[in-house]
């Protein structure tokens, strides 16, 4: 008899990504707050995807994720999918997308950039989406994915 | 085309349709226009010293018949009592019809832009962009070799952190030109600016010995080797004698090579050199009040 192994527990409601290149889990994990919310949230490493080998997959119960969460995950994980739990069934799923400009959601790490200065709203321009670069729109500078700095809030 | 209005504030955001009419613009301001700008006023917003910068602006307004406000050192304005950038270029918007900026905080001039309804122009900020530098480069090279395509550009100096290097290479690129980066490995053009220029189809070539490459050029660009870059003093004696051109050059380079340097010097080029057919670095500073001359007539939409 075949078992059918469910590797990472449903929920009734709530969120879950999936396709998360597993190194990256952990950064979006950081970027989604979990210490400031009372739901429980599953971390799953190290699955196997066809599409990007190692995966993670975040599930998270009662909570659903704002326009900005879900840009910032596009940064780390091009290839995620964002499902919309209701009732365990699967209400809506989407692919992330990454925004031509980022307004608001990375710190430029230019010290003496005027984002740093003054109270500015930052703006990044994707220049390549593969690998990821961005550019600030004020000081120029040019950043490579592992040098985005995600802000927490 | 228009620049009525429009911003000036970094090379990047000029096609080259742009640079070719304000080349042209800047010819026409070799001859006076004393009525031009009569009744315009330009706002200084200088937070941080200039010599060439500042009163090549304040010149070019002066002989366009505007007059200038404004202030050259932060210690004088209220930036000193806590005001930020953004709340002084919203007063002086208020105060006049152009704003030139200068500040140490790298993008502080595309803030200034958003912060103002009248045209803003970058007089440099920071390590950034000093467009209106790369735009007087630009048109001194052209006026001094009646083109821009086919030339042969050399670089040499501090090329790693040389902001005005950076800016007009990649002015440059909009031209079939051929570039030259002379400079010691650890201060060379960096990877992504060599990258960038190889892509539009630019030919570069790296040297360190300005001898190996100074017979093949039409013109050489030179900048300051700053002192405060090397770690090691020793290192930096060593270098800054290796970069200090004299007559010897004179013996290795074309009768027409022409010689330019935004200044201030430090050194790097010989006094002895200043009253050569080849020195224009005098004649360059002083193109920057006919391109200036250009550009506010243009954001002005005269």
């Amino acid at each position: 008899m075949e078992i059918k192994e469910r590797k990472v527990p449903a929920i009734k409601d709530g969120t879950v990504i999936d396709h998360i290149p597993s190194r990256e889990t952990f950064r979006i994990m950081r970027i989604l707050n979990p210490q400031e919310f009372e739901h429980p949230i599953s971390v799953t490493l190290n699955l196997y995807s066809k599409k990007i080998g190692k995966k993670g997959v975040i599930k998270i119960d009662n909570r659903f994720l704002t326009k900005s969460e879900v840009d910032k995950i596009a940064i780390l994980a091009p290839k995620a999918t964002v499902s919309i739990i209701k009732d365990y069934k699967i209400q809506k799923k989407i692919q992330v997308k990454l925004p031509r400009e980022l307004l608001g959601i990375i710190n430029c790490s230019n010290p003496v950039c005027v984002t740093n200065r003054e109270e500015v709203r930052t703006a990044f321009k994707v220049v390549r989406e593969d690998p990821l670069e961005v550019k600030c729109l004020y000081c120029e500078k040019v950043y490579a994915k592992d040098e985005i700095e995600i802000k927490r809030k | 085309m228009t620049f009525k209005g429009r911003d000036i504030v970094s090379i990047r955001d000029f096609t080259k349709k742009d640079l070719l009419h304000i080349l042209e613009r800047s010819k026409e301001m070799e001859v006076d226009k004393p009525d031009l700008l009569a009744g315009k006023i330009l706002s200084v917003l200088f937070f941080e010293p200039s010599t060439r910068t500042r009163l090549s602006f304040e010149s070019a307004m002066c002989r366009l018949g505007g007059k200038v406000i404004g202030f050259s050192d932060e210690k004088v304005s209220s930036v000193r009592k806590g005001e930020t950038i953004w709340d002084t270029v919203k007063m002086a918007d208020r105060y006049s019809d152009v704003i030139v900026i200068r500040s140490p905080i790298e993008g502080s001039a595309r803030l200034a832009a958003e912060a103002a309804s009248v045209p803003v122009i970058n007089g440099g900020d920071g390590a950034n962009q000093h467009p209106t530098q790369t735009l007087l480069d630009l048109y001194t090279i052209q006026k001094a070799k009646k083109k821009l395509n086919g030339l042969k550009i050399g670089f040499l100096g501090d090329l790693k952190y040389g902001r005005t290097v950076h800016s007009l290479a990649i002015a440059l690129s909009h031209w079939k030109v051929d570039l030259y980066f002379i400079a010691p490995d650890a201060l060379q053009m960096p990877d992504q600016y060599l990258k960038d220029l190889r892509e539009k189809g630019i030919k570069c070539i790296q040297a360190s010995d300005v001898f190996a490459v100074s017979e093949e050029l039409d013109v050489l660009y030179v900048t300051r080797i700053q002192q405060e870059r090397f770690p090691d003093p020793m290192e930096y004696e060593r270098y800054k004698n290796a970069y200090r051109l004299d007559r010897s050059l004179l013996e290795h380079v074309k009768k027409d090579m022409k010689i330019m340097h935004p200044l201030p010097r430090v050194g790097e080029i010989s006094p002895e050199l200043d009253e050569s057919m080849h020195a224009v670095y005098f004649e360059q500073a002083g193109n920057g009040v006919t391109v200036r001359k250009a550009l506010l007539a243009l954001v002005l939409g005269r």
